[in-house]
Formats: structure tokens, C-alpha cells, sequence
């Protein structure tokens, strides 16, 4: 028992691989054995997950928030080791993606073909995904962040829509290429540092005053060097503009639970690097390139929402809507940077607004994000076309579906009472005295977003009904309504009691930075 | 007095290809199981030695030595370390699978299989010799196995162009080297090829710096450096499966890892004066050999660029000549050998099938031969350096070690695995997705049990490898310890 | 000088009282004993190589020269050199006449068999000749033989047209060289080889002659070693020469002629190595070249082994020009190694040739899957020409670039790398004609004799022992090698 407790993070992120080698061996015919196992695998590392939860101290005043911590030789040949540990910024995002990879499964069950290798798929992406998130190595933390792309890849290519090739090539070069100047700076400060312990790295690569290396140019631009490296990769996949051309059309291709990952929790990944390593190893340089992050954000926000607005394909709309969303957490990732140094009060309090708003809306994306996709591919499964312009008075039709949907727009739009009202409101709130103006033309992206999700929500459910699905659509299955109520029902309670989690947040957030 | 271990390791295969060349040639099914049985022995005791080795120890173990010529100073001595130890098990691994993939030729099967233990026994001679001598002798063995087998097995359209260029430029490579070593025996004046003494001889710079470029070179092109390449494809592609991942898998590596046990080891000097231009030529091979590969339109030709392309990381990580970069170069030399005689594998299998090569007409084939696509996919993943795969963990200390000698090649190479990513994904797409053709969906059919075997056994090494590392670094670090001493305490 | 006999002196010729009574006996079993031509067929082969065995056996037992001496009035030199050099032309006389007996008109010919050991006592005097009149003679008792052997198919034109240029070749450079041995002898007032040095450092030949002298001398050798420019008989001789004379041309009369040139150069010119090395260097690599280009465009495989065994000599010269012990080594040991070699080349051939009728190399075609066993012996020997281990002449041509990479003659090694490059191209395509191609269709079943069975399987035996079991053979060739620089 006290192995297990001891070994927690670690039988977390690897009882999907685990799960995914025993499928290996189960015949491939059996299609529902093999989902209902991957189902209950998945379910493993969500209580798991909930074990932590419950044991995390988040008043722990240790030397450092990490906790569950667990360390063993790994590659030590070049001084890297298997180091695993959670604090208030990852354990949010860790839950995020084991409660969405069983809903994901869920909704995977109106998969038909090679319904094994698909989840075998699944369960190792989960593994991929997890590993970014605990790994307090920075070669870890590399190798989790690449290895994710690999299955996700394969789901897109073997289960997407049409232009699904393309789609997955495009998504999987993005990404690696945008990882290539990444895997330099990691080698870079491997080097330099000598070590690729990220607790090591945070004491020692920003006061680094001497490079061993043979570069001919001055720490500081080194430094500034590596810096953009790292915000391009992340850059890439969270996505802001103008990398994010890769998203809409992966998003569009990938089968619905693929977009569910997606946008729930492979988008974080790159959010959460800027916090977990471009803020804390970069401050100086976060600090003077902070208003260009924030002109990224910003221009994300805005040009997300008004590409949405523009879309009459269901699917790329929920895309572009993601682009508009972590936008937020950019800017709230910058204006945190601009104040990273700040010692007066005031500064600090913004700070941390900023940053509890970041991490909280990246929560609440996911959810509200998972939850939106999962709803247009229950449509689409039905219809099988998203054209806006082919629906219309769907709601007489399928009254709960349209009831779900209208509850999900509107978490995702922002309402008040429900949970992405309460991050935007944070992020907005922190970012405002510092940026000022960005924060001003991000209101007016918000604005658009209102634009886009309401015009979404009147093409698909009211207005005349199209009578070509009279008697052709049924309404949401039991199955259907399990995949969403869990989303549904934190949507809510973060909405009027975010305090649980904010709670969690705003320690590491103080520790950190 | 041990047993002599090494001593059993190569002339297993030998005695084996003798005794094979007097079975009846009628016995088809008893020459491939006596082929099997020898190389089960082989991997079995290269199995052995991986874990009988003792990593606290060190240096040269398993050690044999005889005397020969004493004349002349030449010795039968024997022995591993952690440099060499993991490609006798790569040699192992790869001549196991040769034999289970060949089991289908029907064409003289003993001279075949015989001359497969042959030039079996040539590559585990040369990771194995402590004698220069021997060295040349192991690595010569190998000619006419190679050409034979190329030649009348091989790529009926290429073969002959192919296989004689391949073993004319191995020999020219060869005999270079031979004058090198030639030199330093006599430059020495310790008259004696015993590796271990040489080392210690402490040659003059001046004597270094002109003998480093004819003995590296040398072998190197065995290594595949660039501009002196193009053997590589081009005899790999008119190989038979067997022999194209021997030779893309092994042969390659002996090339490399002589060049660094003779030129390196015994020209330190002669190295670092020489190191710049190493590297110029091997981040040419990283991204030359990538660009090339992604135009190809042959299947077998691409595999066979992207060799070019990855040794240029060895050759790097050799140039760098510190520990990361030989740590690096260490690794990439197994997981490059495993990695490309599965995809060789897999291409074989594919066009044993299909019977076309041509990505074009090829296409859909994950429905008809999964387990070959999923080889191939592993491979690609392992040669793109995706982490969690073996080339990850190899490519990284490479880079590492070009970090700290010259960054900017490790900026262009990067450039290599981007590319190589992009052709393995459009390969991978090509050939095994999208639809089928319509010829192929009828005469196609799943890869038999053996070929299965093959590709699970080579995939799961480099996965293991790729999420444990340490299993090869625990015998490399020592190995490159001793390397760095010879240089001074490690530069 | 005073006790005319001693027992060294009949030693020292033990084994050519021996090779002169087993010819007379030859000649007296052709004409009484075996009347037929079957039994002549069935042997004639067999005593021949058995008795030249017992004579090889009974001069190692008992004629073994543990001490070096000049006997005969000066004329022989009894030291292991000589001795060594005979057993190895004794050995090419005991396998040709064994392969021999596989060629239809030789097999039952008595006097084609007395003229190989008549052949053969003259190389015997050639290795160890002290004198230049000796040396004169020994060379012609070699030759004359040979220039009938090489005639000796008096139905086939080309085997006459052999016969008859070999003999105007061997006569001219014969006649060129005596003509330098006459220039020694006229400045020095000696024949003694042995007493040359001390004449030239006497100051008796001015420095100019002296190179006039060695520039005609090694045109006499050049001839016998088939060295370019002296190869041009070599190609045609060795295509219409029947077969096995053809395998003993190239082995053991090559043999002798380097026993010759590296006994004279040493012992008389040995202060003149500076330049003669460079002459002997631009032989080589003439030869080497010669050799191999032209090789390449060979249809025929006696000619290709005949342009072969002219790049075979370079290779062999480049030792001669190092001018040292090792490089005398390596000579050796390369004759030894191509001794077995080139006569498993030659008796391969024959045997090919009697069954498809042509000696084209695509008459090779497919044996690999006709004779698994022939074509084993054929890549062993192709192998070893080519230099590849395990075979013989891998180790024979790296101690032949050592020699010269000692002396820091690196140009000329590294000419001898790009031919041997060039060398192992034609080598491995003979080869490829043997393991790929479809077979040819043979004319008449011709069954392999049991005396070419064995003799076969020797040459193959040695190629491989000479190959990787050194020490014996590299002791041989350092024991020849110390008589030859110790005087």
C-alpha cells in the first residue's frame, strides 16, 4: 500500500500504457470487450487522480510545492533522471485530462472500425499527455511533450474526415518543427547547466553568468535565443496567432473524441509550458518581451473570434473558438510576465490574478472546449454534414440536445454563473493595469465571442427547421448524456464556487512566481 | 584459463557456413533450420556477454590472446568493452532476424545462408579484434559475401552495378585504412598490431595529424561519409533484405566503429586537428542524405539515403569527441543498426508481396500487412528521433556533444530530423494508407510468422531502448571513459 | 678448395642427382614399361609427382642447409634461400604434373614429364647459383624446356605460335642479358656473384655502367617474371600453351626469376639499392598497371590470368623495391601463397575448358550450380588473386605494401591499392560469371581424374593454411630471406 501511495504519479501516467499493452492481446473482434476496457482503464488514473487530489496539501509550506514527488535513475549518461511531482498548477490540468480521456473514450463508443488499435491509441496518448504535466525533468517533460503527437497523429489520419491526411501531416510538421528550436534550447541549457533537473534549472540557469559554449555571442542573447524557442513550440500549440493555421483544419478532421483532446488538453500543454518553464527559467527575458506575448494573446482573442465568425462549418467554428479562448490564457501568461519582477503590492496582487485567471480558464476551456466538440460530432453523427446553413429549428427536434448546447455556449461564452465567465473575469482584472490597451481590445474580442457562439446557436437550433430532418435525427442517447453531465456539472460549480480550485492555483502560483 | 566466449561467438558462424556448403544442396529445410539454430546460438551468447559483462570493472573483458605471427607482432587477441559489446549484440539481433526474414529463398539457400554466417562472422570478428591485424583480417572477410550476395540474390535490375560498386568502394575505403594502420605499426616502433599496446605508443603530432585523414577516411566510408556515400544506396537497394540490414545495419557500423577504434583511439591527436572537417562532411551527410531520401520515389531507396543521413550522427558525434557526442554516436551506431534493418525488413516483406518497390503504385497496405506497417511506423518514429523511441536517446547526446563543440552544426542538423519526419510521414501515408490499388488487393497477402517475429523483436528493442536508455549507456559510459583517457582526461 | 669432394657439395645437389634420375627413369618407363597410352595416362602423372615428392622429402631430411657455404668451386650458393626456392618450384613441378594428367595430350606423353623435371633441376640451379656462368646456364636449362612445353600441342597453331614466340622472346632477352652479365665480368674479372660487391666498391664499375649493367640484366629477369614492358609473350603464350604448362609458366618459373633478381640485386647490387629500388618501383608499377587494365578487357580466362599474373609480378616487384628483409619476406611468402594459387586458377580452368570446349570466361557460366565444390575453388582462388582473407594472398599483399610502407614508399603503395582496387573488379566479376549466370551447356562429360582431384584440393588447402596459418610459411620466407642478406 505504501508503494503504491509512494508511486502514485507514476502508476497515473502509466496504467493507460499498461492498459494498452494487455489490449494488445485481446482479439480484435470483440469490439465491445475491447472498449469497455479501455473504458475502465481509463477510469484508473481518474481515481487515482482523485487519490492525489485528496492527499494534496496545498498549505504545505516545504521548501518547494511540489509533492507526490518521485525520483530514479533514468538516462544518466547525460544527467537526466525520471523526476515526477505535481503542485497546484499541474494537478488541475492532470485531472483535466483523466477525466477527459474516459469521457473522450465514451463518446469514441459510435467508432466502428479498428476499434482496437484506436484505443490502444487513446490510452497511450493519455500517457503522453500526463507525462508533460507531471515531468519535473526537462528531457522527460520533452519526451512526454512529443510522444503525445505520435498517437494523436494516427487518430487523425486513420479516423478523421475527409481531408484527414493532410490534416494530421500538417498538425504533426507544425508541431515537430516548432518542437526543433525547443530541443536545441533543451540541449543548450543541458549543457550549459549540466543538468536537466527542472528544480535545479530553476536555481540556476536564470543567474547564469558564464556559457561553456562555443557560441561567439553574448549569454544574453543566448539566452533571448532560447527564450523564443521555447515560446514558439509552446506558441505552436497553444495556438496562438499566427501559428494557429494548423489547428482549424486537424480540429475539423479528427474524429470527435480526438477533437476533444485536443482542445481539452493537448492546447494546455502549450499553455502550461509557458508557465511551467518559460516564466520561471526566462524571467528576465518574459519580463522585457512580455508586451509582444501580449500582442500575440490579444491578437489571438481577436482574430479567433472573428475567424469563427466567418465559419458556416460547425466544427471550424468550435476551432476558431479555441484560438479566441487561449487567448485569454496568453495574455493572462503575459501580464503576469510584465509583472514578474514586481515587488510592490499592488503588482503582486495583479499578478496573481492574472495568473490564477490563466490557469483557471485553461481549465475551464477544457471543459467547455471537450464539451462543445463532443456536442457537434453527437450532431454530426446523425446529419453527418456541419454545415451550418443545412440545420436550423433543430431544437423542437432534439429538445435536450439543444437545452446541453445551449448550456455549453453558454459556459463558453462567458455567462456569469457558469465557469469561463469567472477566468475571463480574473484574467481581464490582473492584465488590466498593466496592459491596459490590449486588455481594452481583448474586451472587444470577448465581444465577438458573444457574436459567434449566438449566431452558432441560431443556425443550429432555431430559425425554420429543415425539413430533410424531419424523422431523420433522434436525440442524445444515455451514453451521450454521461459524456456531457460530468462536464456540465463542473462547468456549474466552478462557476458559482471556483474557490476549491482556485484555492489549489493560487498557492503554486504565489510560491512560483 | 575461461572459456573463450568470443572465440565460440565468431567461429560459430564460420564453422556453421562451412558445414552448411557441405550439406546436400536438396536439403533446403535443413540448411535454414541449421542457419537458425546457428544464428540463435550466435544471439544467445551476445546475450551473454550483455549481461555477463561487468560494468564496474570496465575495459577490455572476455579477453583471449594468442599468439599468430609473433614475428611480426601479430596476435589473436580478443576482447569487448562498452563501446564494442553492444554491437556484437546488435550483430547478434541483426543476423537472427536476416535468417528468419531469408527463410523464403528458394534460390541456393546454402550458399546463401552460408555466406550469411560468413559475413556474420566478419562483422562480430571486427567488434571483437584487439589486434589490427585481425581487425583488417575480420573486416576484408566480408568482401565476397557481401558481393556474392548482392550479385546473385540481389535486386535483379541493379544487382550487378550495385553490389560491385558497393564492394569496390568498401575495398578502396578498406585499403586506404590499410596503409594508415600500416603506418602506424611502423611509426610505432613497438612492432606489434596489438591495439592495446599502440595506444599507449604516444605517436608524434606531426605523425597524427598526416596519418588521422587516411585511416579514418578509410573506414569511414564504410561509415558512409559524405562525399563518398553513394555506395550505401545504391548497393543497399540491390541487396537481398538479409543483406541490405546486415549491411545498412552492421556493416555500416563496423565502418564507423573501426574508424573510431583505430583512427580515434590510436590518433587522438590526429583527431581533434582533423575534427572540424569530420564534422563539416557529417552535418553535409545529416542533411544531404535527408533531402535525398525524401525525393526519392523507390521505397528501399529511401531507407537507404536515410542511412546516409543518420550516420552523418555517429560520424558527429565522434567528431565532437567528447563524452556526450561518443555517448551519442555509441547509441545512434545500435539503435540506427535495429531501426534500419526493420525497415529493411519491412521493405523486403512489402516487396516480396507487392512485387514493385515504387511508392506510387503502392498503397492501403496496413489492411493487408499490418504488422509490417506498424514495423515500418516504429522505425520511422525511431529514425525521426521521436522520443520514446531509441533514436530520441541517441540523437540527444549527439547534439549535446556538437553543443559543446561546434553549435552550429548542431542547428543545421536539427534540420535533418525535421526533414526525416516529414518523408517518413509521407512514406508512411503513401505506402500503407489510402487506398489500395486494385492488382495489389488481390495478390497481396499477411506476413508469415516469422517475419513477425522479426519485426516485434526488433521494434520492442528500440522502444525498450527509447524509455531505458541506461540498459546500453550502463556499458557505454565506461567505454567511452577509457576513450577520453586516451585523449587526455576528456576534453 | 683443396678436398675437391666434401659431403656439403653432393648435399647441395641432392635434389637435382634426384629430379636427373628421376627423369632418366621416366624416359626409360615411357619406352619399356607402359606401352599403352591408357596405362602411360594413368601413370605417368602419379610418378612423376610422387617421386619429385620423395625427392623434396629426402632433401628436407637430409640435404637441409643449416649453415650457409658456397660449394662447387663458388658456382652454388648451399643456403636455406635456395632450399626453400627449390621446394617451392619441386611443389609447382609435383601439382602441375598432377594436373597435368588431366590434359588429354600431355597425360600420356613420358617426355612432356621429363621435359617439366628437366624444367624444374634448372630453376633448382637458378636459386642458387652463385655464379654468373651458372646462373646463365641454370636460366636456359629453365627455359628451353619450357619453350617446348609450351609448344607441345604440335596440332593446334596457337600452341605452336606459343611455343615458337616465347622462344624469340626468352632468346632476345637471354641474349640482352648476357650481354650486361658479359659487361660485369669484363670491368670486375669475376662471375662470382658473391665477390661483385667488393669489386664495385673496389671502384672497378663506374656508377653509370653499373646502371647499365642492372637496366640489362633485369631485362633477362624481367622476361622470366613477366614484368612489363618484358609481358608481351605472356598473354599469348599463356592462351596457347597447353593449360597446365601455362599454370607452371606463370608459378614456378615466375618463382625463379624472383629468386634470381632478388639474389642478385642483394648480394650484388645491394649498394646500389638507391636507384635501383626506383627502377625496380617503376617496373612495378608499369607491370601492375599493365596487368590490370588490360585484364579488364579479357573475354578469355587464360589471357585474363596471364595479364593477372603480369599485375601479380608488380605487386611481388613492389617488395623487390623496398629493398629490405621484410620486403625479401613478403616476396617469398607472395610466391608461395601465388604458387598454390594461380595453379588452382589453371587446373580449374583446365578442367572447364575439356568439358565446354572454349576457355571464354562465360565457359564459367552457371558452375556454381554444375560443381558446387569447383566453384568454391574457383572464389578461393579468385579471392586470393584479389587479396581477400582468409585466402592466401590477402596476407601476401599486405606484407608487400608493409615492406614499402616501411620504407616510406607510400606513392607506390598507394598505386598498388588502386590495383589492387582494380584487380578485385575482374577477379570478382569471374565470380559473378560463376554464381549468377545461367550454366552454359557442356559439350562431353568429362570426369574430374582423382590426381586433379587431389592436386586440387592441395592448391585449395594451401591457399587457405597459407591464408591464416602464418607462422610456418612466414618462417620459411624469413629463413630464405636471412640467407639471402647474411653473407
Amino acid at each position: 500500500m505504501d508503494w503504491i501511495y509512494n508511486h502514485l504519479l507514476s502508476l497515473i501516467l502509466f496504467t493507460p500504457t499498461a492498459a494498452a499493452l494487455v489490449m494488445l492481446l485481446l482479439p480484435k473482434e470483440k469490439t465491445a470487450l475491447l472498449r469497455n476496457f479501455a473504458f475502465a482503464a481509463s477510469l484508473i488514473p481518474f481515481a487515482l487522480t482523485l487519490v492525489v487530489w485528496a492527499g494534496f496539501n496545498p498549505q504545505a509550506g516545504q521548501a518547494l510545492p511540489f509533492q507526490f514527488v518521485e525520483k530514479a535513475n533514468w538516462y544518466s549518461a547525460i544527467r537526466a533522471s525520471y523526476h515526477l511531482g505535481v503542485d497546484g498548477i499541474s494537478l488541475p490540468m492532470v485531472l483535466l485530462t483523466t477525466l477527459l480521456t474516459p469521457l473522450a473514450i465514451l463518446a469514441s463508443y459510435s467508432i466502428q472500425e479498428r476499434v482496437k488499435s484506436y484505443m490502444i491509441l487513446f490510452l497511450l496518448l493519455e500517457t503522453g499527455m500526463l507525462g508533460v504535466f507531471l515531468a519535473l525533468d526537462l528531457l522527460l517533460f520533452f519526451v512526454f511533450w512529443e510522444v503525445g503527437l505520435v498517437p494523436m497523429y494516427f487518430l487523425i489520419a486513420q479516423w478523421g474526415s475527409k481531408n484527414r491526411n493532410y490534416a494530421a501531416l500538417k498538425f504533426v510538421l507544425y508541431t515537430m518543427g516548432g518542437s526543433l528550436g525547443l530541443l536545441l534550447a533543451i540541449q543548450l541549457m543541458g549543457v550549459a547547466v549540466g543538468s536537466f533537473d527542472l528544480l535545479e534549472l530553476y536555481q540556476r540557469w536564470p543567474t547564469l553568468t558564464e556559457l561553456k559554449i562555443p557560441l561567439g555571442l553574448s549569454l544574453p542573447t543566448v539566452k533571448a535565443i532560447a527564450f523564443w524557442a521555447f515560446v514558439v513550440a509552446f506558441a505552436i500549440k497553444v495556438p496562438v496567432w499566427p501559428f494557429h493555421t494548423w489547428l482549424p483544419d486537424a480540429h475539423t478532421e479528427a474524429p470527435t473524441a480526438g477533437s476533444m483532446i485536443l482542445a481539452g488538453v493537448l492546447l494546455k500543454l502549450g499553455a502550461y509550458g509557458f508557465l511551467r518553464l518559460v516564466l520561471p527559467l526566462f524571467p528576465t527575458e518574459s519580463q522585457m518581451y512580455a508586451g509582444a506575448l501580449a500582442f500575440l494573446g490579444v491578437a489571438a482573442i481577436i482574430f479567433g473570434a472573428l475567424g469563427a465568425w466567418a465559419q458556416n462549418d460547425f466544427k471550424r467554428l468550435i476551432a476558431y473558438s479555441s484560438i479566441n479562448h487561449m487567448g485569454f490564457v496568453v495574455l493572462g501568461i503575459a501580464a503576469a510576465a510584465a509583472l514578474l519582477e514586481t515587488t510592490s503590492p499592488a503588482g503582486m496582487l495583479d499578478k496573481n490574478i492574472a495568473l490564477n485567471g490563466a490557469v483557471l480558464q485553461m481549465f475551464n476551456h477544457g471543459l467547455s472546449a471537450a464539451g462543445m466538440f463532443f456536442l457537434v460530432g453527437v450532431l454530426y453523427d446523425r446529419a453527418h454534414t456541419r454545415d451550418l446553413n443545412d440545420f436550423g429549428g433543430l431544437y423542437a427536434l432534439l429538445p435536450v440536445y439543444g437545452t446541453v448546447l445551449i448550456f455549453t455556449a453558454m459556459a463558453s461564452l462567458g455567462l456569469p454563473g457558469l465557469n469561463g465567465f469567472v477566468s475571463e473575469f480574473l484574467v481581464v482584472r490582473g492584465a488590466w493595469p498593466v496592459m491596459t490597451l490590449a486588455t481594452a481590445l481583448a474586451m472587444i474580442g470577448l465581444f465577438f465571442t458573444g457574436a459567434y457562439i449566438l449566431k452558432a446557436l441560431k443556425m443550429v437550433l432555431h430559425g425554420p427547421l429543415n425539413t430533410r430532418w424531419k424523422d431523420h435525427l433522434s436525440d442524445m442517447t444515455g451514453r451521450e448524456l454521461l459524456v456531457i453531465s460530468p462536464l456540465m456539472i463542473l462547468m456549474l460549480a466552478l462557476g458559482v464556487w471556483p474557490a476549491w480550485l482556485l484555492d489549489m492555483i493560487n498557492r503554486a502560483v504565489a510560491f512560483l512566481f | 584459463m575461461q572459456f573463450p566466449i568470443l572465440t565460440t561467438l565468431i567461429f560459430t558462424p564460420i564453422i556453421t557456413g562451412i558445414i552448411l556448403l557441405l550439406m546436400p544442396a536438396e536439403q533446403k529445410e535443413w540448411i535454414r533450420r541449421v542457419a537458425l539454430a546457428a544464428a540463435s546460438v550466435i544471439l544467445l551468447l551476445s546475450l551473454f556477454l550483455y549481461f555477463s559483462y561487468d560494468v564496474g570493472r570496465g575495459g577490455y573483458q572476455f579477453v583471449e590472446s594468442a599468439a599468430w605471427l609473433p614475428q611480426l607482432g601479430i596476435g589473436y587477441h580478443l576482447g569487448v568493452d562498452g563501446i564494442s559489446l553492444p554491437l556484437v549484440l546488435l550483430a547478434g539481433l541483426v543476423i537472427f532476424s536476416g535468417v528468419l526474414v531469408s527463410w523464403n529463398v528458394e534460390d541456393r539457400p546454402r550458399e546463401f545462408f552460408s555466406f550469411l554466417m560468413f559475413l556474420g562472422a566478419s562483422v562480430l570478428g571486427v567488434f571483437c579484434a584487439l589486434d589490427l591485424f585481425l581487425l583488417f583480417f575480420f573486416f576484408e572477410l566480408a568482401v565476397f559475401p557481401k558481393y556474392l550476395m548482392i550479385v546473385v540474390w540481389g535486386y535483379p535490375k541493379t544487382r550487378e552495378y550495385g553490389g560491385m560498386k558497393l564492394t569496390l568502394y568498401l575495398f578502396i575505403g578498406s585499403v586506404i585504412a590499410l596503409v594508415g594502420t600500416l603506418a602506424i605499426y611502423f611509426g610505432s616502433g613497438l612492432r606489434t598490431f596489438d591495439l592495446l599496446a599502440l595506444e599507449q605508443a604516444g605517436f608524434p603530432l606531426e605523425f597524427q595529424r598526416l596519418w588521422f585523414p587516411f585511416v579514418f577516411l578509410g573506414f569511414a566510408i564504410l561509415g558512409g561519409i559524405f562525399p563518398f556515400h553513394s555506395w550505401a544506396p545504391d548497393g543497399h537497394v540491390a541487396a537481398p533484405t538479409a543483406i541490405s540490414m546486415l549491411l545498412a545495419g552492421v556493416e555500416m557500423k563496423v565502418g564507423a566503429f573501426a574508424a573510431l577504434r583505430v583512427a580515434i583511439q590510436l590518433l587522438p591527436e590526429g583527431a581533434q586537428y582533423w575534427a572540424p572537417a569530420v564534422l563539416f562532411l557529417a552535418t553535409i551527410n545529416v542533411v544531404y542524405g535527408a533531402f535525398i531520401a525524401m525525393v526519392q520515389t523507390d521505397f528501399k531507396y529511401v531507407i537507404g539515403f536515410s542511412s546516409v543521413s543518420h550516420m552523418g550522427l555517429v560520424l558527429i558525434g565522434f567528431a565532437t569527441l567528447n563524452r556526450d557526442g561518443l555517448i551519442g554516436a555509441s547509441m545512434q551506431m545500435f539503435s540506427h543498426g535495429v531501426m534500419t534493418a526493420l525497415f529493411f525488413a519491412v521493405v523486403g516483406m512489402v516487396y516480396d508481396r507487392a512485387h514493385t518497390r515504387e511508392i506510387g503504385s503502392l498503397g492501403g497496405l496496413v489492411q493487408k500487412m499490418p504488422w509490417a506497417a506498424v514495423g515500418f511506423i516504429i522505425g520511422g518514429l525511431v529514425s525521426m528521433g521521436m522520443p520514446g523511441f531509441s533514436g530520441f536517446v541517441s540523437e540527444f547526446p549527439v547534439f549535446m556533444g556538437a553543443w559543446q563543440k561546434a553549435p552550429l552544426v548542431a542547428v543545421v542538423a536539427i534540420l535533418g530530423i525535421l526533414i526525416t519526419a516529414a518523408y517518413i510521414f509521407l512514406v508512411v501515408r503513401r505506402v500503407f494508407f489510402g487506398e489500395i490499388p486494385a492488382e495489389l488487393d488481390k495478390s497481396v497477402g499477411d506476413v508469415s510468422r516469422k517475419d513477425k517475429l522479426v519485426i516485434a523483436l526488433l521494434s520492442l528493442v528500440m522502444i525498450l531502448l527509447g524509455w531505458f536508455p541506461s540498459l546500453l549507456t550502463r556499458l557505454i559510459e565506461p567505454g567511452v571513459q577509457s576513450i577520453l583517457a586516451l585523449m587526455g582526461g576528456g576534453r | 678448395m683443396k678436398n675437391a669432394f666434401t659431403p656439403e657439395m653432393w648435399l647441395s645437389v641432392v635434389p637435382e642427382i634426384g629430379l636427373l634420375i628421376l627423369a632418366v627413369l621416366l624416359l626409360i618407363l615411357d619406352m619399356i614399361w607402359l606401352k599403352k597410352a591408357a596405362e602411360r595416362a594413368k601413370w605417368l602423372g602419379w610418378i612423376t609427382s610422387v617421386g619429385v615428392l620423395l625427392i623434396m622429402g629426402g632433401a628436407m631430411l637430409w640435404a637441409f642447409p643449416h649453415q650457409n657455404s658456397l660449394e662447387w668451386g663458388g658456382m652454388l650458393r648451399f643456403d636455406a634461400a635456395g632450399f626453400i626456392f627449390r621446394m617451392i618450384f619441386m611443389s609447382g613441378a609435383v601439382l602441375t604434373s598432377l594436373f597435368a594428367s588431366q590434359f588429354e595430350i600431355l597425360k600420356n606423353r613420358g617426355e612432356f614429364y621429363v621435359l617439366l623435371l628437366v624444367s624444374t633441376l634448372g630453376m633448382n640451379l637458378m636459386a642458387s647459383a652463385a655464379d654468373l656462368i651458372l646462373l646463365f646456364l641454370a636460366i636456359e636449362t629453365t627455359s628451353i624446356p619450357l619453350y617446348v612445353m609450351a609448344g607441345f600441342l604440335t596440332r593446334d597453331e596457337r600452341s605452336v605460335e606459343a611455343g615458337i614466340k616465347y622462344f624469340l622472346f626468352g632468346a632476345v632477352t637471354s641474349a640482352v642479358m648476357l650481354y650486361g652479365f658479359s659487361l660485369i665480368y669484363g670491368f670486375t674479372g669475376t662471375t662470382q656473384l658473391y665477390e661483385l660487391r667488393a669489386a664495385f666498391q673496389a671502384g672497378n664499375l663506374p656508377p653509370a655502367l653499373a646502371a647499365l649493367v642492372v637496366l640489362l640484366v633485369l631485362v633477362g629477369f624481367g622476361f622470366k617474371i613477366s614484368a612489363a614492358p618484358f609481358h608481351f609473350w605472356a598473354p599469348d603464350v599463356y592462351q596457347g600453351a597447353p593449360t597446365p604448362v601455362a599454370g607452371f609458366l606463370s608459378t614456378a618459373s615466375k618463382a625463379a626469376g624472383f629468386a634470381v633478381v632478388l639474389r642478385f640485386l642483394q648480394v650484388a647490387f645491394s649498394d646500389q639499392s638507391g636507384w635501383w629500388s626506383i627502377l625496380i618501383a617503376l617496373l612495378s608499377v608499369a607491370s601492375m598497371i599493365i596487368g590490370n587494365y588490360l585484364a579488364l578487357a579479357q573475354r578469355s580466362t587464360k589471357r585474363l590470368l596471364a595479364y593477372s599474373s603480369i599485375a601479380q609480378a608488380g605487386y611481388m616487384l613492389i617488395g623487390v623495391a623496398a629493398g629490405s628483409e621484410l620486403g625479401t619476406t613478403a616476396v617469398v611468402y607472395y610466391l608461395m601463397a601465388y604458387l598454390v594459387t594461380n595453379l588452382a586458377a589453371f587446373g580449374i580452368v583446365n578442367l572447364v575448358e575439356n568439358r565446354v570446349g572454349t576457355d571464354e570466361i562465360n565457359a564459367m557460366a552457371g558452375l556454381n550450380r554444375k560443381s558446387a565444390g569447383l566453384a568454391l575453388a574457383m572464389l578461393a582462388a579468385m579471392l586470393s588473386l584479389g587479396g581477400i582473407p582468409p585466402f592466401a594472398g590477402f596476407f601476401a599483399k599486405l606484407l608487400v605494401f608493409a615492406a614499402a610502407v616501411e620504407r616510406g614508399m607510400i606513392w607506390l603503395v598507394l598505386v598498388g591499392i588502386l590495383n589492387a582496387v582494380v584487380g578485385l573488379y575482374y577477379y570478382l566479376n569471374v565470380l559473378k560469371v560463376i554464381y549468377l549466370y545461367p550454366p552454359v551447356e557442356e559439350k562431353e562429360i568429362v570426369a574430374a581424374r582423382p590426381a586433379w582431384r587431389i592436386a586440387l584440393l592441395v592448391c585449395v588447402a594451401g591457399i587457405l593454411l597459407i591464408g591464416f596459418w602464418l607462422v610456418p610459411w612466414y618462417s620459411l620466407a624469413q629463413a630464405a630471406t636471412n640467407a639471402i642478406w647474411i653473407y
